[in-house]
């Protein structure tokens, strides 16, 4: 049976929440979002590259790596990949629109460590998804990390008005906090 | 710095997961036995020992802009390497760790550590950085590990102490794994203090 | 080192060439383990699920858009068992890949999960041995069993908390009595399995009232 592209969209973006339940792109999730509007931002810049990059990975995988029988390569030809699109989407960015560029610019060097994009890239190609399902559970997951990136970032501006011991502090109760949004999210389990 | 300070400095004052807070991904993703953060810990040192050794070898010929690329294709490469003999001789373990082993790429206790530290010292220094920091990091992993796989499923490193069944089974699960590095964070900075 | 364009691009394609080449080295040292490793695998998954045999031939077949492997296993006296390679897609964290061992009166002799990636604890106690699913259908005659769970109307137990898992664990099963079918010659052409996945869709707006279900 063929996976629905709502199943592949729902499951990305709630079941398999990739913040909350796969553990991809907490380095952001924990040092991006402690306000709302910049949480907004580095989402949508995430968004923006892993679109792109799900579409030149799996092209590269599908019409290079595969006929040349070289699939050992994948790593280190996707992570190079990666970075030199978010080199480029820099450069254009800036040439072409300059307002987006400000408001997306300061995230875009921090995506290319973002293991989200890689993990997703890597992902994709292990579930032998086509080139539509791939964008599809791409642009989904990075909603569902938008989704978390944002929640918390809501959680954590009332955070720092609390009074609480000093070792909790900082990335301690950040975590703990993730923990419950975790579990909430695993309220979702079951929908597809 | 002493050699010794520098392989005790990656255990305990910069323990990349409770003081760097880097690595956080495999750290969370792989916990949910000891034996499996163990043996992400030990791929993540071997891959940070040789990245780290060639990085301190090569670093004079690299020209500065580009320093960042060539740091990934030889960690990159190295990720591979590990990827390929882990297939090949422990294929269980590999199994268990799915997603991660490439994922060792983008972990940020490596390349950081070829930019604060083997990209600026020598080649034996470097290769103790590398071990301190990766025995840092495979402690708390496993750690870690065995916290979640006592209190989830009632063993350890595999053996059952037949309590599987009075055990919450959350700890496995991925809001344990958030809960346990916190609570162990705090624990850590708590006797940190003293 | 100060940057020219010379350089960078000289050093750069310097070291992607010698990591290439290192890379394409090792690969040539472990591709033989790794095929070796695999091999291996699937000779004790086939061995686990059938009684001791001396040859096995392989055989491929293609089922709902999926490639079953059915290894038949002989000794001197002739067919001891078929040992299907079966999968699904309907996990609850994607495929579930699992090696079902059938004698050739079409008994269950035994199933081995091969590759699931279930939720720790719940689903991926289809694992472990003597578990609800395995011991629900093992040594049973697999023509009549009619693979659905209980919640689903059917007479199969499932696992606690893990009915999404359990439904897909069938699904696999059920897909492996068919290749086993065509492979023993009872039947020209597999029939689609789609049992599973449509009672589980009417079962959607109960399992909604019920407040959702587990996994």
């Amino acid at each position: 049976m063929e996976l629905s592209y709502f199943a592949i969209i729902i499951g990305a973006i709630f079941v398999n929440n990739v913040v909350l339940a796969q553990f991809l792109g907490i380095c952001p999730f924990l040092g991006v979002s402690s306000k709302v509007d910049t949480s907004l931002g580095m989402g949508a810049a995430v968004t923006f590259v892993m679109a792109l990059a799900s579409i030149v990975a799996w092209s590269i995988q599908e019409f290079i790596l595969v006929p040349l029988h070289i699939e050992y390569m994948q790593t280190i030809v996707f992570i190079l990949v990666i970075a030199a699109l978010v080199q480029m989407v820099e450069i254009v960015l800036k040439k072409v629109s300059p307002s987006l560029y400000q408001a997306l610019g300061i995230f875009l060097p921090l995506i290319t460590t973002n293991c989200a994009v890689l993990g997703v890239a890597i992902l994709m190609i292990q579930k032998e998804f086509n080139l539509l399902q791939s964008f599809t559970y791409s642009v989904s997951t990075a909603v569902g990390f938008a989704l978390a990136l944002v929640i918390f970032a809501g959680i954590r501006e009332r955070l720092e008005l609390d009074d609480m011991p000093k070792a909790m502090q900082g990335i301690p109760i950040s975590l703990i906090v993730a923990a419950i949004l975790a579990m909430a999210f695993m309220g979702f389990s079951g929908l597809v | 710095m002493n050699k010794l300070q520098i392989v005790l400095s990656g255990i305990l004052k910069n323990n990349p997961t409770f003081v760097l807070v880097l690595g956080m991904c495999p750290t969370l993703g792989t916990t949910t036995s000891a034996i499996n953060g163990m043996g992400m810990g030990v791929a993540t040192m071997a891959v940070l020992i040789m990245s780290n050794l060639v990085i301190s070898l090569i670093k004079n010929f690299i020209p500065d802009k580009v320093r960042i690329p060539a740091f990934i294709v030889v960690i990159a490469s190295f990720v591979t390497i590990i990827q390929m003999l882990m297939q090949a001789y422990v294929p269980s373990l590999y199994a268990s760790l799915g997603v991660f082993i490439p994922l060792i790429v983008v972990n940020c206790i490596i390349l950081g550590r070829a930019e604060a530290f083997a990209s600026k010292n020598g080649p034996i220094d470097s290769i103790l950085d590398g071990v301190g920091i990766g025995i840092g990091f495979t402690l708390s992993l496993t750690a870690i590990g065995a916290v979640r796989e006592v209190l989830g499923s009632g063993a350890i490193f595999g053996y059952s102490l037949g309590i599987a069944d009075y055990m919450p089974l959350v700890f496995v699960l991925a809001p344990g794994a958030f809960l346990v590095l916190g609570y162990l964070m705090v624990l850590f900075n708590k006797l940190a203090k003293k | 080192m100060k940057s020219t364009l010379f350089n960078m691009v000289a050093v750069l394609f310097t070291i992607t060439l010698i990591a290439s080449a290192g890379v394409g080295a090792v690969n040539m040292i472990t591709e033989e383990p790794i095929a070796a490793a695999k091999a291996q695998a699937t000779t004790e998954a086939v061995a686990n699920v059938l009684p001791a045999f001396d040859n096995n031939e392989v055989q491929e077949q293609e089922i709902d858009g999926m490639s079953i492997k059915v290894y038949t296993a002989m000794n001197a006296s002739g067919v001891v068992g078929y040992a299907v390679e079966s999968m699904t897609k309907n996990g609850f964290g994607g495929a579930i890949r699992m090696m079902v061992g059938f004698l050739p009166d079409g008994k269950i002799y035994n199933v081995n999960v091969l590759e699931q990636v279930e939720t720790p604890g719940l689903g991926t106690k289809m694992c472990d041995e003597g578990n609800a699913l395995i011991s629900s259908i093992k040594d049973k005659d697999a023509d009549e069993i009619k693979f659905s769970v209980k919640k689903d109307g059917g007479e199969l137990d499932a696992l606690t908390a893990a009915t999404i898992s359990s439904r897909a664990y069938y699904d696999a099963v059920a897909r492996a009595h068919q290749a086993f079918l065509v492979a023993s010659g009872q039947k020209s052409e597999a029939d689609g399995v789609t049992s599973a996945t449509a009672t589980s869709e009417n079962n959607e707006g109960e399992a909604a009232q019920k407040g959702g279900e587990n996994e």
